[in-house]
């Protein structure tokens, strides 16, 4: 028998209520059926919910109540770069001056929004250091399969039809290899080597002239500074490739090197990992890609340009780019999410990013210090803004990485991100970001601490973890063969 | 070189940024360096960065408010003036209450539902998301949302493509022209060909559909109500959609679907669109959040995040993100949609406020589209002003004026109004036409206003 402590909205509906006020209908009524034709009118209603403001108010309280974000507690999710997510910023994008503007209106009533986003792609392209910046993209996968089609048009303006591989690190992220299919491209993996960082010779092995764009992340995804890169750059370049940077990792070098400057041809960042936008439950994001100048002729189209006229500076969409890959996003990118990001820039400047980073990475290093007497540190290098550990130490003794993350619920924490990336046995991925106070990273390490001596001494607590949340371990393999994805209401 | 770096900062000077001198010796003593410099020596000299980013200063809160306040404030609002916009961006009444539940930070500071344990309010929301999006649509299952209306639609045609082996895509022109935009572009990547269904008197041209399709069709996809304002005879597509083995797309405006039959009933296999109208504000054109919804017989073909429903080990009800060996993240290079984050927290957005609207009053709002439209249109008429097309409609409609659109918008801005949309930048046979939108925010008076002053424009 199915019991719940948590009502689904529909389960509250009551025929009659309503939680809204309308505007009244000030215009004369005519006939429905001499507008729309009967069999246009849908017969039976939609079941939405019907309750009242206090009952909505009342429910959706309940639902955050059962949910972690950042501003609940320690939210450590390697890759993820959970940092703080600045209140102004919200207020901010909710100005009636941004929030409340149409696409479609004339350009001289935009001017300041249009401005915003002139002087956010300048800011993206002085941090990245490349020469074009577009905000089109919604997200960072998004970004990549953008940023990949860009190539693709590249090579394609020179008949290099044969450039039909993407090459991936076997620690990348899965967009990776997602977006290269769904860009028309084959992905091929090119292996870390013991020190966690891309294997030269199996790159140089792997590149060709069917090599279209190199993949990658750096620092990588097991926080580890790829210090070959000029090298790796150079093999690509000597192909003919392109290198591609997936931004996701940023957060460990803004202001102390930049991927233009490495040798990327096109980037894409995700403000909402980087610069501060919310998460949101997984979105809206936000995945601004940058090129260097021979890749700026494909780029979608508008892009936010500006002129002088009369002495004053007049801000436009540049509709004028005939090579354009075309549009990947409706309208001008996710604007609201923009307006964000660029609220945070100005408001830690050059100093302020650039401190950012330091301590990102410091945590991080200090964190990974303490924890490796009592877990498996695999790479012992210095990190960059996180790292990982390995569980293997703790699966001989029965408890899994799953179980560890489970029982860090217990301590009111988020878990590290798990069994990512794929290349490291009961992975632990860890990222504390710069906002977090020693104190809280202290308390963490403690909870690790003592998990580990758990899993010695009494490792039922641990398996059986967690023990304080609103349910246990979810059935999920039920869930996937038997699915029920919507609410029904029982007859 | 790297001097700053390496001395650290003297004193607190960002509030975002705990890091305090002690903290930092610390920390330093942990790891068993003197410098932090030393944490970076993994980065080549040649690349690193010595400079100072050439990017604006700092600015303290109260400057930055006043500098963000003079940016927003340099903008025009539709709150300010009188809009008559649409086409696909549509201004309607929001519920106070939706923001205030949005800014519950539980919900807006978290990373996707992952754990579920600790993130059973955002997974159950997106289940009462998905539900409530089945209901509209009429369709059996809907996802927890795409980025938008347009990259939901060009998703559809990569899963119909996907689902049926064929490759070439049938749209027709009256679909938003941004979203058959971002289709070819996405069309390009997965090497599918894409061809358009001409227009005939404001509506999908049926005979150019039949002559066009032919076994290599993958899907066929218009839109409900057309971009044009107009309302597809879906019944009549549906046949010849399905004459093959192709899949019947409908991109439709859910607002709309509180009055109109849903495409579901019109035997749709996908239903795609965007929930903006539902208590997200139009903010330049994003973020805004699409919505995806299939038969059941697709429920494992498609894009993006899915909630199911299941138990713990006690039989307490709980949610979990499921089907997921669909996804990027387990398939990499097999997958077939590389979507990723999508827009999760405008779908919460859009529930409370379909909540909000409730049963009956998505039906009431939906009316008060159709009557104040039509109120317009007649008003609009009256004035002299030539309507276009003679077919049933939703909340939009065309008319045709004297001169360029462009022209007459800059006129109505004298008047504080915001025109409607210029279909000549789109449509080469549409010169001097404007799409009009009118929702349940116009008064009566505003309408009356609008067609005295657009029937006066010579």
């Amino acid at each position: 028998m199915m019991t719940h402590d948590q009502s689904l909205i529909f389960e509250i509906s009551k025929e009659g209520r309503i939680g809204h006020s309308l505007p009244e209908l000030d215009v004369p009524e005519v006939d429905i059926n001499h507008l729309i034709p009967k069999e246009m009118q849908r017969t039976e209603a939609p079941e939405l919910p019907e309750v009242s403001e206090l009952q909505l108010v009342r429910h959706y309280t309940a639902l955050s109540r059962r949910n972690h974000g950042v501003d609940s507690g320690f939210y450590p999710l390697g890759s993820c770069t959970m940092k703080y997510n600045p209140k102004i910023n919200e207020d901010v994008a909710r100005y009636a001056g941004f929030a409340h503007l149409h696409p479609y209106q004339p350009e001289e009533t935009i001017q300041g929004a249009l401005e915003l986003m002139y002087k956010l792609q300048g800011s993206l392209e002085e941090i990245t250091g490349m020469d074009q910046v577009t905000l089109q993209p919604a997200a960072g996968a998004h970004g990549e399969w953008t940023g990949l089609m860009l190539i693709r048009a590249y090579h394609e303006a020179n008949g290099d039809f044969q450039r039909t591989k993407v090459i991936v690190p076997d620690s990348a992220h899965g967009t990776n290899p997602a977006s290269a299919t769904v860009a028309g491209f084959d992905s091929v993996t090119v292996r870390s080597n013991e020190k966690g960082l891309v294997d030269l010779d199996h790159l140089r092995e792997v590149v060709g002239d069917d090599t279209a764009a190199l993949m990658l992340t750096n620092p990588n995804t097991l926080g580890l500074f790829e210090e070959q890169i000029v090298e790796m750059a150079k093999i690509v370049h000597d192909a003919g490739g392109k290198l591609y940077y997936d931004g996701a990792n940023s957060n460990a070098i803004l202001g102390i090197t930049r991927p233009g400057d490495m040798g990327f041809d096109v980037v894409h960042l995700n403000l909402h990992k980087t610069f501060t936008t919310p998460h949101g439950g997984g979105g809206p994001g936000s995945g601004p890609v940058g090129v260097k100048k021979d890749l700026v002729p494909y780029l979608p189209k508008p892009i936010v340009a500006v002129k002088e006229e009369a002495g004053e500076a007049r801000y436009y969409f540049d509709y004028d780019i005939p090579d354009s890959i075309g549009r990947v996003k409706p309208y001008y990118g996710n604007f609201g999410i923009n307006v964000r990001a660029y609220t945070y820039i100005r408001t830690m400047g050059p100093d302020g990013l650039r401190n950012v980073s330091e301590y990102a990475v410091l945590n991080a290093n200090y964190m990974l210090r303490r924890l490796e007497p009592y877990y498996d540190a695999p790479y012992t290098q210095h990190c960059k803004h996180e790292f990982v550990l390995s569980g293997r130490r703790q699966k001989k003794l029965g408890v899994r990485t799953l179980d560890i993350a489970k029982r860090l619920l217990d301590f009111g924490y988020h878990p590290p991100t798990i069994y990512f990336p794929l290349n490291v046995e009961e992975c632990l991925m860890i990222e504390p970001t710069e906002t977090e106070s020693k104190e809280t990273l202290d308390e963490f390490i403690e909870a690790m601490i003592q998990i580990a001596k758990e899993a010695e001494e009494n490792p039922e607590i641990v398996q059986e973890a967690p023990h304080h949340t609103v349910i246990d371990r979810l059935d999920e393999t039920t869930a996937a063969r038997k699915p029920i994805l919507r609410y029904t209401k029982e007859a | 070189m790297h001097k700053r770096l390496a001395k650290g900062e003297k004193k607190l000077k960002f509030r975002y940024l705990p890091m305090t001198e002690q903290d930092q010796k610390q920390m330093m003593d942990t790891i068993g360096i003197k410098e932090l410099e030393e944490l970076f020596q993994d980065i080549p000299k040649e690349i690193r960065y010595d400079g100072r980013l050439n990017i604006e200063e700092a600015l303290d809160e109260t400057k930055l408010v006043k500098e963000m306040t003079r940016l927003a404030e340099t903008n025009i609002n539709v709150k300010q003036y009188m809009s008559f916009l649409g086409a696909g961006v549509y201004e309607h009444y929001i519920p106070s209450v939706v923001n205030h539940m949005l800014l519950r930070s539980e919900f807006y500071t978290a990373y996707t539902p992952y754990q579920p344990e600790i993130s059973q309010g955002e997974l159950q929301a997106i289940f009462e998301f998905q539900t409530m999006i089945s209901e509209l649509t009429g369709m059996d299952i809907a996802n927890s949302s795409m980025y938008d209306g347009p990259t939901a639609l060009a998703e559809a045609a990569m899963m119909s493509a996907g689902q049926t082996k064929k490759k070439t895509i049938l749209v027709s022109k009256t679909v938003h022209p941004e979203s058959r935009e971002v289709l070819k572009s996405n069309a390009k990547g997965q090497n599918l060909h894409v061809v358009e269904i001409d227009e005939k008197d404001g509506v999908t041209d049926v005979e150019d559909l039949s002559a066009k399709y032919n076994e290599d069709t993958a899907c066929v996809i218009v839109q409900y109500p057309n971009f044009l304002g107009n309302l597809e005879d879906l019944a009549a597509i549906e046949k010849i959609a399905h004459q093959g083995k192709g899949l019947f797309v409908v991109s439709s405006n859910p607002l709309s679907l509180g009055v109109l039959k849903p495409p579901g009933e019109f035997g749709a296999d996908v239903v795609v669109g965007d929930v903006q109208p539902f208590g997200i504000p139009t903010q330049l054109g994003g973020p805004h959040c699409g919505y995806f919804a299939v038969t059941k017989k697709l429920m494992r073909k498609v894009p993006g995040r899915l909630v199911g429903q299941t138990t713990d080990v006690n039989g307490k009800r709980g949610f979990v993100l499921t089907l997921q060996a669909r996804e990027q993240h387990i398939r990499r290079d097999k997958a077939t949609s590389n979507i990723c984050s999508n827009q999760a927290l405008n779908a919460l957005g859009a529930s409370i406020a379909m909540a909000a609207i409730g049963k009956r009053g998505v039906k009431d709002m939906a009316t008060q589209n159709i009557q104040k439209a039509h109120y317009a249109k007649n008003k609009l008429k009256e004035k002299g002003v030539e309507i276009v097309y003679d077919q049933p409609f939703f909340n939009e409609f065309v008319v045709r004026l004297p001169k360029p659109i462009e022209e007459v918008n800059k006129e109505l801005l004298n008047h504080k109004i915001l025109g409607g949309f210029d279909l000549s930048r789109h449509y080469s046979d549409k010169e001097n036409m404007m799409l009009i939108a009118v929702t349940e925010l116009r008064t009566k008076e505003e309408i009356d206003e609008f067609a005295s002053v657009l029937g006066g424009i010579k």
